[in-house]
């Protein structure tokens, strides 16, 4: 066994010292990953309607796989953005009080504009 | 300890500009543009729930030259942003690092992007039928 500090149990979380281990580094990841083929879809799905009028965009919303395809798309769209501009503020504000306050606004930025979107995609499939 | 004004770390100011650290800085700049971008995303599905007349705000912004502008603008950061976010995945695997395979890798990820932007306006106007 090699010398070290830490403690077994310490060793087996893994977690370091920030309680966090790789988990913010593993989602940043895994929400790249599903951006790419969600993001390429709706790109496509808008150089389509880039001529279309009101009632043909909604018609589109309204086909359910597009329904499920734009809450998910919106929704890990939002967590990889929420997850990068968070390390820009740790890389670049250093004053604490301003770094804790720019991650409270960027949370409540990001989750107003996410809840915005997805409901008004969902609002669209189900409205009248 | 006496206050002295050393430079920080990354010494951007001592090395000379090479095509990784471009696209790192790059990569990081798109990403903060798109997350301001991507309230054009959500401006358009509220405008598309709102109604027909929000819609037609919205289409009016982005068919005028400012609108028409900021959507370049967008698409550029997000072809960017996709390619070199690919590179990274690649790279977080161990691969590509390499002198010459970086380098390669990092002028792919820059024909890629900008391939991909004229490619997607091209079949923007080839739907709005400007030719």
């Amino acid at each position: 066994m090699s010398r070290s500090l830490r403690t077994p149990l310490g060793r087996v979380r893994g977690l370091g010292s920030a309680k966090d281990g790789t988990e913010h580094w593993w989602r940043q990841r895994l929400t790249a990953v599903a951006n790419l083929p969600l993001v390429i879809w709706f790109t496509v799905s808008v150089i389509a309607l880039v001529d279309a009028d009101h009632a043909t965009v909604v018609a589109w919303i309204r086909d359910p796989v597009v329904s499920i395809l734009l809450v998910l798309m919106l929704a890990n769209l939002f967590y990889h953005l929420r997850l990068g501009v968070q390390v820009v503020i740790e890389d670049y504000v250093h004053a604490e009080g301003l770094k804790v306050a720019g991650m409270v606004a960027l949370t409540f930025a990001t989750v107003l504009v996410a809840a915005a979107s997805i409901f008004a995609v969902l609002r669209i499939s189900f409205g009248g | 300890m006496a206050q002295v004004n050393r430079p920080l770390s990354p010494h951007l100011q001592v090395y000379r500009w090479q095509l990784h650290m471009f696209l790192s800085i790059m990569h990081r700049m798109t990403g903060s543009a798109l997350a301001v971008g991507t309230l054009l995303i959500a401006w358009g599905l509220i405008a598309v729930a709102s109604g027909p007349e929000a819609y037609g705000v919205f289409r009016d912004f982005l068919s005028s030259i400012p609108g028409r502008l900021i959507l370049f603008g967008f698409t550029v950061a997000l072809m960017q942003h996709l390619c070199s976010g690919v590179r990274h995945l690649l790279m977080d695997t161990g691969a590509l690092f390499e002198l010459k395979a970086n380098r390669r890798s990092g002028v792919i990820v820059l024909v890629c992007s900008v391939s991909l932007t004229v490619l997607v306006w091209a079949a923007g106007y080839y739907t709005a039928g400007a030719f």
